[in-house]
């Protein structure tokens, strides 16, 4: 291993600027002449839209513009779309609704723009926006997803009858059955997974400039995914065609799903730019992400578990309603279906599975992916299935998931899955170790001795990474391929420009791109730049969310570089005046088979350019090439994470103790980099399971609406983790990587909650465990960790 | 418009600015020192931490006027003659930021710590100390480390 090479800790190549405060994020970004927008936003969750009457807000100071939804629509502009076909198991279509960028007949949640503010300065905008006069009617509104399909509920779209987007289903339904007829055991339970608000630190943000001269748009946003972002709204909303639109997405300050969707703000940024021949600006406040960046989970699940008088798992069942929200976001249908009911086997063999879900309307704000996508969801149902099995037969948890792991691979599951490489029983036993739990009954004794109860929860999860091959998906709905792109520039002097279409906000692909072509070019790492979230510089991409830069982004720069290295080759064939054949490149070095003639890779590329070796006939000069990758299958990280928490009887307060995570990711190409992005996603897990409910009122009022009210991990709330690894080889890309940027994030909220139900005896407790609820629970079931 | 002066990284600075100017629109606009952000808009995040007068700021809870004649220090100015700071050093060898966006603040605030409460400081000072600042990606745990190890570093 070099020292810049695969599986080296090298120190990030991005990190100056950030720490230096010259990252440039979108709202660094100015143009001249620049105008500001506001969006004036209904404060109801459910309202006609009678009139709008902007004349006084035009005829003040600064004031550019008054637009409105009907302005929007006059103009052409198309809705806002989902593109992820789901049918229902009647074969019925899922029920899009129109999502116009601004509501013109309608306000479905609080926070949906119903009309905008272009003016000189943003306070001008803002003061402005406080003067148009929005006539609404307000009606009855529901925002609870269990309440959403119930008679008499308000209908939000017409198009969806009992606001049911699709009544969907997946796996065996006769099998499962059965299998619940012939158990020894079931276990049962009901489970809300909580709504949680993405909160990446940088909030959203806008820059449209219209150039007149060509008749073209340049978008500047905050966007995981800017081929994506710009084919949308070419091709759906038809802003521009996708050759007259250029979108650039410069610095990004983190994602976690929430900036791959295509939104309101940045289609009507661009259509009121080319409106005033002028550059608009928007940057989202905080109360603004809170009330329009797209949420995540929001499910409502009764799950059962069949088990056999052994304690195999015999089957699986699971009826989910999901809340999408006012409208469809971009990828919405397929979280709660093909992200969430094909990992419900979890890492274990399970015969028999059959899952229900329920996509439902409700006047809430958008709900999408967020880190993890369903599997989460996934994860939470079967791993606390499996702890109350566990518990209820009196046999030790670690031992019935021991018994039930797939041991043998390839795995199909009986739900479309099939799992490639892996060894669970490595993954916990090691955590186990590290874990020492074989000290965890004197702790426990400790703790008691203190007036404290303490827990130790498991969580053995698995999921589907590199989200890809394209024929798969594509045959499950979706509605583009989910290949990736490359494009490795060699220059004349031999430095290398890698333009890759994945999209870096966070993940350090500056660095670990540059370790893989350092690696196998043999080159400096500050001798390669990484090109990344530019429509005209990069060839095409489908950017970065569900782990897929490593497994998928960085496959398609293999490819590349296989290329380069076999022109590079021909090139010092001629150099060398030797046979093609007999070329060998090592280290940075072209060498003839047997001799001591040789040429550095440097030298190779000035002659690729400057082509006196050869002639055209012979040899195409330059040395360039690009290469589209499309996996085989998903990739399928699995672990163990092992949470103790410490509990206080006396004020409900939940200490999170302990944390190890044994992670199996495949090939890792930097570890202090994987390291970092468990810790998040375990940090994000812990916040969904003990901090961050969201929260709305019966009339839909947004009560968690700010960081005074939504609960944020700081870093008092949280320990240090344990972070460790353990490696099966995904054989499905030639590196052998499978990701791991949702790890922690689908891990954590079962083992924080295994955890809180083993210290209080009770499995009566949701998410978030606040101290309110924890005290609750123990206030309801006195006795269970009293009997300890 | 009124005019507002300040020493902004050891420069005398003057620009227009209206009374409901935040000091951190101010570093932003004004200025173009970007390097300072904005995360919240109810004074939790902590992404726009300055100095003023030597002592840590959220730049968006003052407006720039009332810094007038104050002598601020923004991550801009943390590195001297082209040398990192410390604590700059200390956040990249020890990964401790991911997207960027929170660092500028994180690294005011832990500059800011260790000028109140010295070189050796413990895992749970410092993330007590951080509870007005908040980062969404690294879980804190390298943050924390990056404290420890420029707290050292600057002794």
């Amino acid at each position: 291993m070099s020292a810049t090479g695969i599986g080296a800790a090298v120190r990030r190549k991005e990190d100056f600027r950030f720490i230096t405060g010259k990252g440039q994020y979108t709202d660094d970004i100015n143009r001249p002449g620049q105008t500001y927008i506001h969006f004036v936003r209904s404060p109801h969750a459910h309202a006609k839209i009678r009139k709008i009457d902007s004349a006084e807000a035009s005829k003040m100071p600064g004031v550019v513009a008054v637009l409105t939804g009907k302005d929007l629509a006059n103009d052409k502009i198309g809705n806002l779309i989902c593109g992820w076909a789901i049918t229902s198991k009647d074969g019925t279509p899922m029920k899009m609704s129109a999502h116009p960028a601004i509501a013109a007949d309608k306000a479905n949640h609080v926070g949906d723009a119903v009309a905008v503010v272009i003016a000189e300065t943003l306070g001008q905008a803002k003061d402005a926006g406080e003067n148009v006069k929005v006539d609404y009617e307000v009606l009855p509104a529901v925002a609870d997803p269990a309440k959403a399909q119930a008679k008499g509920a308000p209908l939000i779209h017409d198009i969806a009858p009992n606001n049911t987007i699709y009544n969907w289903h997946l796996g065996d339904q006769k099998a499962t059955e059965a299998a619940f007829a012939s158990a020894k055991h079931v276990t049962k339970l009901d489970i809300v997974n909580n709504r949680l608000v993405p909160n990446a630190m940088e909030p959203r943000a806008a820059l449209a400039d219209y150039d007149a001269g060509n008749d073209a748009l340049t978008l500047w946003n905050t966007s995981q995914n800017p081929h994506v972002a710009r084919l949308v709204i070419a091709a759906f909303v038809g802003m521009a065609p996708e050759h007259k639109l250029r979108v650039i997405a410069p610095d990004v300050g983190g994602g976690f799903g929430s900036k791959i969707f295509i939104y309101p703000e940045e289609v009507v940024c661009l259509w009121a730019s080319r409106k005033v021949n002028r550059p608009v600006k928007w940057n989202s406040d905080r109360s603004e992400a809170f009330l329009t960046d797209a949420h995540g989970r929001d499910h409502v699940t009764h799950a059962e578990m069949a088990f056999d008088a052994d304690g195999k798992i015999t089957g699986l069942r699971a009826k989910t309603i999901a809340n999408l929200g006012a409208y469809m976001s971009t990828f919405s249908s397929s979280v709660p279906t093909y992200l969430y009911a094909t990992l419900l086997s979890g890492q274990y063999g399970i015969p028999a599975i059959y899952c229900e879900v329920d996509a439902v309307y409700t006047n809430t704000v958008p709900v999408d992916a967020y880190r993890g996508a369903g599997r989460p969801e996934a994860t939470f149902v079967v791993e606390r299935l499996v702890e109350v099995g566990a518990r209820e037969m009196g046999v030790d948890p670690a031992d019935l998931r021991k018994k039930n792991f797939v041991k043998a691979f390839p795995h199909a599951t009986p739900v479309i899955m099939t799992y490639d490489a892996g060894d669970y029983a490595a993954s916990l036993k090691k955590a186990q170790e590290i874990a020492d739990i074989k000290g965890f009954g004197k702790r426990k004794r400790d703790s008691a001795r203190n007036g404290k109860l303490r827990g130790m929860g498991y969580s053995t999860y698995i999921e589907a990474c590199g989200i890809a091959p394209s024929q798969a998906v594509g045959s499950l709905g979706a509605g583009v391929g989910l290949w990736e792109s490359a494009e490795v520039r060699v220059n004349p002097t031999g430095s290398v420009e890698v333009l890759t279409g994945s999209h870096s906000h966070g993940q350090g692909h500056e660095t670990t791109f540059a370790q893989l072509v350092s690696e196998r070019l043999g080159i400096p790492i500050e001798n390669i730049s990484i090109v990344h979230g530019d429509t005209d510089k990069v060839q095409f991409g489908m950017g970065t969310y569900g782990s897929r830069s490593g497994a998928v982004g960085m496959s398609a720069i293999v490819k590349a570089l296989d290329k380069v290295e076999a022109k590079a080759k021909k090139v010092a064939a001629f150099m060398l005046e030797a046979a093609e054949t007999d070329i060998e490149f090592k280290d940075g070095k072209f060498t003839v088979a047997g001799t001591d003639k040789s040429a550095a890779f440097g030298d190779v590329a000035l002659n690729a350019y400057i082509a006196h070796k050869f002639t055209g006939a012979e040899l195409e000069p330059g040395l360039k090439e690009g290469a589209f990758y499309d996996p085989t299958n998903f990739t399928f990280p699995a672990g163990c994470h092992i949470c103790e928490v410490e509990i206080d009887p006396e004020t409900g307060i939940t200490e999170v103790v302990g944390w190890t995570a044994v992670d199996d990711f495949g090939v890792v190409i930097n570890p202090m980099i994987v390291e970092g992005q468990v810790h998040g996603g375990i940090a994000q897990g812990v916040g969904q399971a003990l901090y961050e409910g969201t929260v709305y009122d019966k009339d839909g009022q947004l009560v968690t609406g700010s960081y005074m009210d939504y609960a944020m991990p700081r870093a008092d709330y949280l320990p240090s983790f344990k972070v460790d690894t353990t490696v099966t080889k995904c054989p499905s890309n030639p590196l052998g990587m499978k990701g791991c940027g949702e790890a922690g994030a689908i891990a954590a909220p079962a083992a924080v909650i295994n955890a809180i139900t083993d210290a209080l005896g009770t499995e009566d407790i949701a998410m978030p465990a606040t101290p309110a609820a924890v005290w609750r629970a123990i206030q309801k079931h006195p006795t269970r960790h009293a009997a300890e | 418009m009124p005019k507002v002066s300040m020493t902004v990284n050891g420069n005398a600075v003057t620009a227009e600015a209206d009374a409901r100017t935040l000091l951190v629109q101010y570093l932003r606009e004004s200025l173009r020192l970007t390097g300072t952000h904005v995360g919240c808009d109810t004074s939790q995040c902590g992404a726009c931490v300055v100095h003023v007068d030597g002592k840590a700021i959220k730049s968006c809870t003052m407006f720039a006027w009332q810094a007038e004649g104050a002598n601020v220090q923004t991550i801009e100015g943390l590195a001297k003659d082209g040398k990192l700071h410390p604590m700059q050093e200390a956040f990249r060898e020890n990964h401790g930021l991911q997207c960027g966006f929170c660092t500028p603040g994180m690294i005011m605030t832990a500059v800011d710590l260790v000028h109140r409460k010295g070189n050796n400081l413990d895992e749970k000072t410092i993330r007590e100390e951080l509870e007005g600042n908040i980062c969404r990606c690294t879980g804190y745990h390298n943050i924390v480390k990056s404290i420890a190890a420029g707290a050292k570093a600057m002794a």
